[in-house]
């Protein structure tokens, strides 16, 4: 029984400080991805603050600045940007709302959990997917 | 503060270390929360974006004051989220403090481009 047990494990590889060249093998379960892509899209979303403000900041400062802000929008590369950020700040929100249930003891069993994480990372897409056909004018 | 935190013998791990900064990561999410259903009702009501709409919403003195807060909110929330991963990432404590300092100036800079944003309208 012993020696069974002692089999399972050792065909199990084991990870310890995990280097860059088995991080890419790793399979992660979905409340892993969804983790670090809360992580990543946080960063890209602190790193394009200076982008998305002086895009406020046209928007907002007068008639002329909105039509400068209509041309800087307007243009593909842009758009293209700016729904990568929308995805960041989609996936950010729901990924940061299953954190705030988790934290109330929602949905912490595992099967519930890794079920969730999938839901997150569906709504994410669904809805950035949403957003882009709205922004590429196809309604 | 009891003797045993301070000096050499600081307690820098263990259980209460981060929970100020736990809490107010969430406090501060769910304020952008709030200020997102807020833009959301604002669109479905209105509809059309025009910038007299825009502009309209946000010279509001209370859609200013929320707005400041839900960006005031936002570069804290930030500023704990890259902290945690300098401090995942980045071992040597020379490097990581200078991006901490860099991050915090950078944050800060947001800040006042914020105010200055919103004030203008």
């Amino acid at each position: 029984m012993v020696d069974a047990n002692q089999e399972v494990k050792s065909a199990k590889p084991v990870y310890r400080n995990i280097g860059l060249a088995q991080l890419v093998k790793y399979r992660l379960p979905w409340a892993g991805k969804v983790s670090i892509l809360h992580r990543i899209s946080g960063a890209v979303l602190f790193l394009m603050l200076p982008f998305i403000l002086y895009i406020f900041d046209q928007s907002l400062a007068s008639e002329l600045s909105y039509q400068n802000f209509q041309a800087i929008t307007g243009n593909v590369l842009v758009k293209i940007i700016c729904l990568g950020l929308i995805w960041c700040f989609l996936h950010h929100f729901c990924a940061g709302i299953r954190y705030l249930l988790l934290d109330l003891e929602i949905g912490v069993e595992k099967h519930e959990a890794n079920r969730s994480a999938i839901v997150v990372f569906c709504i994410g897409v669904a809805l950035t997917a949403v957003v882009g056909l709205k922004l590429f004018g196809l309604y | 503060m009891p003797i045993y935190q301070i000096g050499p013998k600081r307690l820098v791990v263990g259980a209460h270390y981060g929970l100020k900064e736990w809490i107010i990561q969430r406090i501060t999410a769910i304020v952008m929360v709030v200020f997102t259903v807020v833009l959301l009702v604002d669109y479905c009501i209105t509809g059309s974006a025009t910038y007299e709409g825009w502009a309209g919403l946000f010279s509001n003195q209370f859609m200013k004051l929320l707005t400041l807060v839900t960006f005031i909110s936002l570069f804290y929330h930030a500023w704990i989220g890259i902290r945690d991963i300098w401090m995942d990432y980045i071992k040597p404590v020379s490097i990581r403090l200078t991006l901490q300092v860099f991050s915090v100036l950078y944050l800060v800079a947001c800040a006042a481009y914020a105010v200055q944003i919103l004030w203008k309208v």
